[in-house]
């Protein structure tokens, strides 16, 4: 993508160029370079357009959706579940994430696990020290419905002290409002 | 080590109470008042045993330096430019010609005395209203040459009080959390340092996250957040001997711990079950008390100065906001009313006013309201701030504010500042390294 990009602005430059020294030479072709840059323009538009689209594609209302940070505890089982701001109701995608995770840890019954809970930056941070418990906790319930035993899951927060994404934007928020489970064994 | 209560003696010269410049504090900088701080006198040979011991070519003109800058920080006074002055230190402090300082339009003076006394450092200061041809105020203490950064920040708190009418907060300390490295991975310390900045010194190594510092009122202890072994709990630090100890045994995370105002109790939070409810410990009976008693989150809680009520953050009503409650956990009314998310809030030493953090439409603020919720009034916006601490007099609130990153996720920082209740003089405070968390301690001296 990012090759693409520099090429695509070293032909601009090039054929930049090429109009210039034309110029100097014919002044008819002068009249061509504004139509080259409103090509530019439209090049520009689409990138933009596909970067939102990308964006839209990887949160759901703004729970992040996509699989960027995510590890893998077994083949299949994701590690973590996301959350929508200032939440911590476990969305239907969250659900089978955890269900993956409880089927897991039930064939493998000598695994501990530590359930990390972690909110965005975007809110003070001994609210988000709760929240991230609020929010490791519900996992924790959800895995303890089908199955786990409890003595099995330790919760800890860090509310906003471990971003995995350091970006200030909504995409990068999505992405660390979650909890992660950790093998501890 | 780190603090040090040296003995100052006080000798009062005989004052006569004349009230004639007043500052208004309650107006804001709108007009600081201009005064002269003439360097502090000293003879040559008080002079050379201090350059010895402290490696400071003029311990006069250095102390006065710290009047100075401390002065023209609280935006209530304008320090004239020394190269103005006229008059020589010795003479000005014997008998000042105040023609002379009513010429570069100075309406109130300092000047002082410095002497090399066995083994101490003795200072005079005096301070005259120039108008009224006056000495207002005259003061010597006599104290070890090391704590000479100490007189200054003192001489200023006297100056203060005389012209204000109020309770300086100089010679003060910041407690705060310091930052180093990537935002994912943040490295973070334990660090003081007087309330200009100087005498910095870190009190972890950063081995384990450390969070929300808060000092006691009443002597130099600390409680704060540690991750110590991957479990958050509240500690008590003892900053002069270095000791810690894990306040309470609870099964589970303890956090956002504040003193009572007597410094006898610890409130704080503790979550279990996606709960988080208010407890506190009382340090000398050991005895832990259930507060709060709510599914919700129940946090950031803060003793009014009598002690009687406590104001803390909910999201009982379905999302973050202030309440305020009796000491015993009855009477829980909520206070603010608003658009958009209350957090953080922190009773004023004078007991009138509770600061917060307001977050509204993707913008962070520190504000005051009344204990009641009303007469809400926001100092400052940005796009993250939280955390204000008082000053002890309750006239300035210190805070710490993050930057937005880019695209990439660089350009981080973390940063302390400090603005009067007034809504102006805002202003950086600068650290060696980013910081946060900050929390402001009563004055040392008296």
């Amino acid at each position: 993508m990012r090759l693409n990009k520099i090429l695509k602005n070293a032909l601009l430059v090039i054929s930049a160029g090429i109009i210039l020294t034309a110029c100097a030479t014919k002044k008819e072709v002068a009249v061509e370079a504004p139509k080259k840059e409103e090509t530019k323009k439209e090049e520009t538009k689409k990138e933009e357009v596909t970067k939102i689209e990308k964006i839209a594609g990887q949160m759901q209302g703004d729970v992040y959706i996509g699989t960027d940070s995510v590890k893998y505890l077994a083949d299949g089982v994701a590690d973590r579940v996301f959350f929508a701001t200032n939440e911590s109701i476990l969305t239907t995608a969250s659900r089978e994430t955890l269900r993956a995770q409880a089927a897991w840890l039930r064939a493998n019954s000598n695994i501990t696990v530590v359930l990390e809970g972690h909110a965005d930056e975007r809110g003070t941070r001994e609210y988000n020290l709760a929240l991230g418990e609020r929010r490791a906790n519900a996992a924790k319930d959800y895995l303890m419905t089908y199955g786990v035993s409890s003595d099995r899951i330790t919760v800890i927060s860090y509310g906003k002290e471990r971003p995995v994404d350091s970006g200030s934007n909504p995409l990068a928020w999505s992405k660390n409002r979650r909890s992660v489970t950790v093998k501890a064994n | 080590m780190i603090k040090k209560f040296i003995t100052f003696i006080f000798i009062f010269i005989p004052i006569k109470a004349l009230a004639l410049i007043e500052v208004d504090i309650t107006r804001g900088n709108l007009n600081p008042l201009p005064l002269a701080v003439s360097p502090l006198s000293i003879d040559e040979t008080s002079r050379k045993n201090f350059e010895q011991i402290l490696d400071k070519e003029n311990i006069g003109s250095e102390i006065s330096l710290i009047v100075e800058n401390n002065l023209r920080i609280s935006g209530l006074f304008n320090p004239l430019d020394k190269k103005a002055f006229l008059q020589a230190p010795d003479i000005a402090n014997l008998k000042p010609r105040f023609e002379d300082w009513n010429l570069i339009k100075a309406q109130a003076l300092i000047t002082g005395k410095v002497n090399y006394i066995n083994d101490k450092l003795r200072v005079e200061f005096r301070l005259w209203d120039v108008l009224a041809a006056k000495e207002m105020m005259a003061l010597a203490f006599t104290t070890v040459p090391t704590n000479w950064r100490r007189v200054g920040h003192i001489i200023s708190d006297k100056v203060y009080e005389r012209l204000t009418g109020e309770k300086g907060y100089f010679d003060t300390r910041i407690i705060y959390v310091a930052e180093e490295g990537p935002k994912t991975q943040r490295i973070k310390k334990l660090a003081i340092m007087d309330q200009d900045g100087a005498n910095n010194k870190f009190l972890t190594l950063g081995n384990e996250l450390v969070l929300t510092p808060r000092f006691n009122p009443a002597s130099q202890m600390v409680t704060y957040l540690s991750y110590f072994k991957n479990m958050p709990r509240v500690y008590l630090l003892d900053i002069e001997t270095g000791t810690q100890e894990v306040v309470g045994d609870f099964p589970g995370m303890t956090f956002a711990p504040r003193f009572s105002p007597d410094g006898k109790k610890i409130i704080m939070s503790f979550a279990k079950d996606g709960k988080s409810d208010i407890y506190t410990m009382n340090l000398e009976t050991r005895l832990v008390e259930r507060i709060t008693n709510h599914p919700s989150i129940d946090t950031s809680p803060s003793y009014s100065p009598d002690g009687k009520y406590i104001t803390f953050n909910s999201d009982r009503s379905g999302y973050q906001q202030i309440y305020v409650m009796k000491n015993d956990g009855s009477d829980v009314k909520r206070i603010s009313f608003g658009n958009g998310l209350y957090g953080t809030p922190v009773w004023s030493p004078r007991g009138d006013l509770i600061a917060f953090t307001k977050l509204h439409k993707g913008k962070f603020y520190i504000g005051v309201m009344r204990t009641d919720g009303t007469g809400e009034r926001l100092l400052t916006e940005n796009y993250y701030q939280e955390a204000p601490s008082w000053s002890p007099n309750g006239r300035v609130l210190i805070f710490y504010r993050e930057t937005k990153t880019n695209s990439k996720g660089e350009g981080f920082s973390a940063k302390l500042w400090s603005i009067d209740l007034t809504g102006y003089n805002e202003r950086l405070i600068k650290t060696e390294t980013d910081a946060s968390d900050p929390s402001w301690s009563s004055l040392l001296s008296n």
